[in-house]
């Protein structure tokens, strides 16, 4: 009970912050400067249409990476953990895992989706920087397929060694291409290595859909590793 | 148009006040973890909404993927593992 | 308005959350208050850069280059939240991840029956 009321004074004080907060938020008419350099120079500087997408990938490029690398150790650190009682877990003279069936609809209804959900991932990155979207959904939407994969068969062991290999294969091409950018245009990850091109194409805004692509890439291989050690787990 | 928008958008709030008092107080719902589950992801899918009328259709689309899609199975999956060593009865 | 009601609705779910998280025993009731509250940081950070009449970042036919400065709304803190996001899930990841380490070892997840730290 005094847990209880302790907890609803901390909420109620903290309640009477946001109340003053709210009473003194005044909504801004103009951008500020900030927003109002991004909106002029976006398109101009970088090429980019999507200006969300601009300022992940190349203003604050050095933060996605930083945000890549934490999603990096959150993957590793829930392999590490779920994977380790596995080594001393014999329990013998019980069979394998068996588990029933999962189902004609499910197994039927994967075959045929799974490849169209990679397709649309694909191409949420690859126009990241046209329309909404981009490598962080793109590689959201993949990982959802092959959860429809590891839900279709649950015994099926993934590949962790493709999954990790393509995950560092990512990472690396990811920080070679932010290298170029210091050798050959403004500075690290910037975009400017490839020709800026006709705003609105496909082809354009120099490298910003190379490298959300390889994000892309990256995040959905670090989801699936994550789903897959968390599906992997043996029954308690 | 204007009002209309704001109505909708209070109505939106409402439902996603509802859902997260359910999930995460247990009224209503029998106590079952699963259902407060089910209303988390609701509240998300609710907010991906939410944030499309604030006209940020980039966060919409993560929130929709992610916050709704993916959290909620990993909540299934321990959930799953969890109960199923409950019913060994230990 | 749309703003000020969103912030108001973020600000709420924060309060839900922290609530059912302090409340709440079963330590997976409390990984759910907790993406809840996460949830309203994530309304509150979007609806302040909303501003009314104005449209997504997005430069097309609609929003030509030369006048984006006055037609599109802030694009920062839609950057900074959709790194929250993702982020926010793989810290749940790791939650979920203990959890169930916690649930293998003692075969509870009642937050009250884990007493090694009481002195």
């Amino acid at each position: 009970m005094v847990k209880r009321f302790l907890a609803l004074l901390l909420l109620a004080g903290l309640g009477g912050i946001f109340a003053s907060l709210l009473a003194g938020y005044i909504p801004d008419a103009e951008l500020n400067l900030t927003a109002r350099y991004y909106a002029d120079h976006a398109a101009g500087d970088l090429g980019a249409a999507n200006i969300v997408t601009a300022i992940i990938v190349t203003y604050r490029g050095l933060d996605t990476l930083g945000e890549v690398t934490v999603l990096f150790l959150a993957a590793s650190i829930v392999g590490l953990v779920l994977t380790h009682r596995q080594k001393h877990d014999p329990r013998p003279g019980q069979p394998a895992r068996t588990r029933a069936p999962v189902g004609e609809l499910l197994t039927t209804g994967t075959r045929f989706l799974v490849p169209l959900i990679l397709l649309l991932g694909v191409y949420v990155f690859m126009n990241g920087h046209l329309t909404p979207g981009g490598g962080f959904q793109g590689g959201a939407i993949i990982a959802s397929g092959i959860l429809l994969l590891l839900l279709a068969d649950p015994l099926k062991h993934f590949s962790h060694g493709l999954i990790s290999a393509v995950e560092s294969l990512a990472g690396l091409f990811y920080i070679l291409l932010g290298l170029v950018g210091l050798v050959l245009a403004g500075g690290f990850l910037d975009n400017r290595i490839l020709p800026a091109g006709e705003l609105g194409a496909l082809i354009s805004a120099g490298a910003i859909p190379l490298i959300y692509s390889l994000i892309g890439l990256k995040v959905g291989a670090e989801f699936s590793s994550m789903l897959a050690s968390l599906s992997e787990t043996e029954e308690l | 148009m204007n009002i209309l928008m704001t109505a909708m958008t209070g109505l939106l709030c409402l439902a996603m006040l509802g859902s997260a008092w359910v999930a995460v107080t247990g009224k209503g719902s029998g106590q079952r973890v699963s259902i407060a589950i089910l209303a988390s992801g609701l509240v998300s899918l609710f907010a991906s909404v939410l944030f499309l009328i604030l006209a940020a259709p980039d966060v919409a689309m993560t929130e929709a993927a992610i916050g709704s899609g993916l959290t909620t199975f990993l909540f299934f999956f321990v959930l799953s593992r969890v109960r199923a060593g409950r019913q060994d009865g230990s | 308005m749309i703003a000020q009601l969103s912030i108001a609705t973020g600000f709420l779910l924060i309060l839900i959350g922290l609530y059912g998280a302090l409340i709440q025993r079963n330590i997976l009731r409390m990984i759910v208050a907790f993406t809840v509250a996460d949830t309203g940081v994530n309304i509150v950070i979007v609806a302040v850069g909303f501003m009314a009449g104005r449209t997504a970042p997005i430069l097309d036919a609609a929003v030509p280059v030369a006048d984006a400065a006055a037609r599109i709304i802030d694009p920062l803190p839609q950057a900074l939240v959709l790194t929250a996001i993702v982020i926010g899930l793989g810290t749940t990841a790791l939650m979920l991840a203990y959890a169930f380490k916690l649930y293998e070892k003692r075969r509870t997840l009642d937050i009250d029956k884990f007493t090694d730290l009481r002195g």
